[in-house]
């Protein structure tokens, strides 16, 4: 076994089968652990042979991968990352899990769990340690998720609960999985691959401890990132999210006019300022909570209890949809939550029917509409199970494509791509569809980190971008939380990675792992049939201009300038023209090279 | 891009860091730019690029003073040899502990050594034929390698003549330290003693508040009293009857604030400052213990080199100054010239952090009845108070920077008399 005498990683990934109820522990050789080395890297690794299945397919596996940093003194490492197919883009689906799950699976002494098959009724998988047993869910079927953590922890104490809501089960394509009550895995639909597997939740609870190679050394690089966070205004600033959560965004969104309103039609939303974190905290006195392993503590929950809203939730259930309402916001909040609704894609989708349909939507409509998405019942049921789809699939079939405000099928978040160039290119070049995470270019085109660029020119960003990308890839994998890097680098990361590891490796080392993993996940996307065409923004933004305020023009992106800069990527990236991988890239990253790529 | 290159090489050259034409910077997106055309050293900065997954490079030989610490430092680290896999110099400043860490030393001007010590830290130097080097990176702007130049710049003339005073109370000084201190300190440009023409307040308009921000941050840069990427400003008045800061941005350049200033509300009421200087905090509890509107910190070198200083060398809370010293200590105390300065010298690290200045530097300015005039944090830098404008805090900055080089000067020569006897800051 190759995995015994590694520090970091266990070496031991549970298999279950739904379908038969068979477990096994795989054991990979540690050099695939080197070269992916856990999480999104790991879980890209363990999809790929499978990555052209339908993601109702019971061979399609939705693997939950911790990192080597998880559940050690690492920084924000105590997360785990999820990755599958997507049943609402087509594309590789993966999001990164906060909570302590990934610490619970970790410390239970594995480095992921794989999951195939189709369960026959509802099912639980509870693992404790090296115990692993499948339990009959089918009292939680139509449950909503705070019911079925309450049930759960009545028998379960301790450990982590992932779990779905109705909308995993009736079909919704951007049903998430809820984390502990309060964090989400929330995009791309991977809630609803578990509901096509029929897992209700995932629980586990472990009372291991990761192998440390040097924990002096691992020491001095946690006390060299704690220093770098404590110095970020961003994140431990009394403007930043520690004190008011990643809401503390929304004022900056506001007047940098790009703030997505009304579909993205317009990028300013008037009465913003009374709708901004401040608000949200003088009214609903939220207290600090975090996933395991963080100090920054970003969560907030509201007295009452709720979850109080993410920054994206913030800003689509007010300026995208039209609404002037806080508690709308809660409510909308709380009930995808429950459901186990994306609320971005949700929120994103209502919009994107209130253009069509030029229906105002008021508080009880757009909570009759997601219940609608999440249940198929109450007064928004039949469109509600439209809706459900998504915004793409919606708008096509009202034969306004152009209005459903997504990248490959994804929902775009909140940040308007006419006021950030890198972020128009990293939402066009991003695996997963519309997602700000792959490269968050809003680091240095808003947040000034590591420095500030000029957001309204592409000169540079090509690179930029390919190198955040694979940087980001890096820290999914490892596992660390993004935010992180808005202070720290892959610097401070490689030391501890290699404090944990034993393994020598720099940030330069861990750039080449994030490209590879990068990389894997275009040849799966390829494979399914993606390419340049689909590396694309939705043409609103070439052609509308977004709100200008005085002294602040804001045009619409420059189309010309836009695919120059996203020819220049290609370049940079080893891809075709055609945004097509290439058999040179493939092989100079150590990837096999897929047979149905032949001609490309 | 080759506007940005040009800009920043020019910027260097003007700080008096480099000679201009000795810095060559380049960026690459798909294709290189340069900001020199046709110079030689673009074929081994080639081989570099193609050896590290960046997008900026710079390669620079530092000028003056700095040449001169800088290859000291990079001879005795190549002498002492490894200690973390590579031969480095360890500066304890503030900016060095907090985003550099280390510098690697590379012995002789070659791509692979240079890629090498890249892949360890942002930036390096580089002893080739006696003279020094500096090699730095970015991965999103040409401006990161600058940064990381100046940092370099700086952290190793604190250092240098940090380490001097140090090795002086020790009894170690050999006359090869002298022989390099003295060729060294003679290449220090004289003091400044003029007094820019600042703005008079007090401010009544945002506008005007912008105004003199922007005047009195490029002042501080080009007297030579931050580095321009560093240090802090900031203006109380209210704005639309709400009691509101205007403070630089964080990583914003103090010559040019420009759009990189963030009105900041008191009350708390909007987020919009998440951009604003990570030591808000600290301005912030200062305005509300003081009747001061104005707020200066730069990073005058003397000033940080002699709170570095201390005369107590078993302290058993030594290496954790800079966030454990609860001595109280000061410079300008005294009977003679630097009477009336009074400025304490506290510990804090950037930030808000547990040991964050944001603790220790409001009390310290705050003080008595009145407040003070400044305070010094740490191998950090200089915090200043105006009661109107920035007239009075650049005074201050200026005053104790003059005073604080005098006194480093007086305490090397007193040791030379009596060695191990010269009382260092209290």
């Amino acid at each position: 076994m190759h995995g015994q005498s590694m520090y970091g990683w266990t070496g031991r990934i549970l298999r279950v089968d739904l379908s038969t109820g068979a477990q096994d522990v795989l054991r990979l050789p540690e050099a695939v652990y080197h070269a992916f080395l856990g999480g999104k890297g790991l879980g890209g690794y363990l999809l790929r042979d499978f990555a052209t299945l339908p993601p109702g397919h019971p061979d399609l596996p939705l693997v939950i991968a911790c990192g080597p940093l998880t559940a050690t003194i690492a920084p924000t490492s105590g997360r785990c990352h999820l990755t599958t197919r997507s049943p609402l883009t087509g594309a590789v689906a993966d999001s990164s899990a906060g909570g302590r799950l990934g610490t619970e699976l970790a410390r239970a002494g594995w480095d992921a769990v794989v999951i195939t098959g189709r369960a026959k009724r509802p099912t639980g998988l509870e693992i404790d340690n090296d115990a692993v047993r499948l339990v009959d869910a089918s009292a939680l079927a139509g449950q909503d998720t705070i019911e079925v953590f309450a049930r759960l922890r009545q028998r379960r104490k301790g450990g982590s609960i992932a779990a779905t809501g109705p909308a995993a089960d009736t079909g919704c394509l951007f049903a998430s999985l809820i984390v502990d009550t309060h964090h989400a895995a929330g995009r791309c639909g991977l809630g609803r691959v578990a509901g096509l597997k029929n897992l209700k939740y995932l629980a586990v609870r472990g009372t291991g401890r990761r192998k440390v190679a040097d924990l002096a050394g691992l020491k001095a690089a946690r006390e060299d990132i704690l220093r770098l966070t404590a110095a970020s205004p961003v994140l431990l600033g009394q403007h930043g999210f520690s004190c008011f959560g990643t809401g503390s965004i929304f004022d900056l969104m506001d007047s940098r006019r790009m703030m997505p309103t009304d579909n993205f039609a317009r990028t300013r939303f008037p009465g913003a300022e009374h709708l901004n974190a401040h608000a949200y905290k003088t009214r609903y006195l939220p207290r600090r909570h975090g996933c395991q392993g963080c100090h920054i503590l970003c969560k907030k929950i509201a007295a009452d209890g709720r979850s109080m809203p993410e920054f994206e939730t913030m800003s689509h259930f007010t300026a995208l949809i039209g609404n002037t309402d806080l508690e709308l916001v809660l409510a909308a909040n709380d009930l995808c939550n429950r459901l186990g609704l994306d609320t971005i894609s949700a929120g994103s989708t209502l919009a994107c029917f209130r253009e069509i349909t030029g229906q105002e939507l008021t508080g009880e409509r757009v909570l009759d509409l997601l219940q609608g998405m999440g249940t198929g019942q109450g007064p928004g049921a039949e469109l509600g199970a439209e809706l459900a789809r998504g915004s793409a699939k919606y708008a096509a079939s009202k034969g306004r494509p152009e209005l459903s405000m997504s990248v490959k099928g994804l929902e775009l978040p909140a940040y308007d791509p006419r006021g950030a160039y890198g972020m128009a290119l990293a939402y066009a070049t991003s695996a997963r569809g519309g997602c700000h995470l792959r490269a968050y270019p809003i680091s240095h085109e808003i947040l000034r980190k590591p420095v500030a660029t000029d957001r309204f020119s592409f000169s540079g960003k090509a690179r930029i971008v390919k190198i955040a990308e694979d940087t980001n890839a890096a820290v999914d994998s490892l596992i660390a939380c993004k935010f992180l890097f808005f202070a720290a680098s892959l610097e401070e990361y490689a030391r501890a990675y290699t404090a944990v590891t034993g393994v020598s490796a720099t940030a330069q080392d861990l750039l080449l792992i994030g490209e590879r993993i990068d990389f894997q996940e275009r040849l799966m996307n390829a494979r399914n049939g993606f390419s340049a065409i689909d590396d694309d923004l939705p043409q609103r933004f070439f052609n509308e201009p977004g709100t200008s305020g005085p002294g602040l023009p804001i045009p619409p992106v420059p189309r010309q300038d836009f695919l120059a800069c996203r020819a220049a990527y290609y370049r940079i990236r080893g891809l075709t023209p055609e945004g097509l991988p290439t058999r040179e890239t493939t092989e100079r990253l150590g990837l096999p090279w897929p047979p149905e790529l032949e001609s490309a | 891009m080759i506007a940005l290159l040009t800009k920043y090489a020019a910027k260097l050259a003007a700080s008096g860091l480099c000679a201009p034409g000795d810095v060559l910077l380049a960026a690459l997106d798909d294709e290189l730019a340069w900001s020199i055309a046709g110079d030689p050293r673009q074929p081994l900065m080639q081989e570099i690029f193609a050896g590290l997954n960046i997008s900026a490079l710079l390669l620079a030989r530092p000028a003056g003073a700095y040449q001169g610490v800088m290859a000291e430092l990079a001879r005795q680290a190549l002498e002492t040899g490894p200690t973390d896999g590579w031969a480095s110099i360890t500066p304890g400043d503030c900016e060095t502990r907090t985003f550099l860490h280390d510098l690697p030393v590379v012995d002789g001007l070659s791509a692979q050594g240079v890629i090498q010590a890249l892949r360890q830290r942002k930036g390096c130097v580089v002893l080739h034929e006696g003279v020094a080097h500096v090699a730095a990176f970015g991965t999103v702007s040409p401006e990161q390698a600058y940064v990381t130049f100046s940092s370099m710049c700086f952290a190793c003339f604190v250092a240098y003549f940090a380490e001097h005073l140090r090795t002086q109370r020790t009894g170690q000084l050999t006359p090869e330290h002298r022989s390099s201190f003295k060729r060294i300190a003679a290449l220090l440009p004289p003091d400044r003693a003029d007094l820019p023409d600042l703005l008079p307040g007090p401010f009544a308009t945002e506008d005007a508040a912008r105004e003199a921000i922007i005047q009195a941050g490029r002042h501080t840069v080009e007297y030579g009293l931050v580095d321009s990427y560093f240090g802090n400003i900031s203006y109380r008045l209210p704005i639309n009857g709400s009691d509101t800061i205007l403070i630089s941005q964080t990583g914003s350049s103090l010559d040019e604030l420009g759009a990189c200033i963030d009105p900041c509300r008191m009350d708390g009421s909007s987020c919009a400052g998440i951009t604003a200087s990570s030591e808000y905090s600290a301005h912030k509890a200062v305005y509300e213990g003081v009747s001061a509107r104005a707020i200066l910190h730069g990073h005058p070198r003397f000033s940080v080199i002699l709170s570095l200083d201390c005369e107590r060398l078993d302290c058993p809370k030594l290496g954790e100054c800079h966030r454990a010293c609860d001595t109280p200590r000061s410079v300008g105390d005294g009977t003679d010239a630097s009477a009336g300065l009074h400025i304490p010298i506290v510990p804090g690290e950037v930030g808000t952090g547990p040991f964050g200045l944001c603790n220790t530097l409001p009390p310290a300015l705050i003080g008595t009845k009145g407040g003070r005039r400044g305070a010094i944090v740490y191998g950090h830098g200089l915090f200043t108070l105006g009661a109107v404008d920035f007239r009075n805090a650049f005074a201050t900055l200026m005053d104790v920077e003059h005073f604080c080089r005098a006194e480093y000067f007086r305490r090397v020569a007193e040791l030379e008399r009596w060695p191990r006897q010269a009382p260092g800051c209290r």
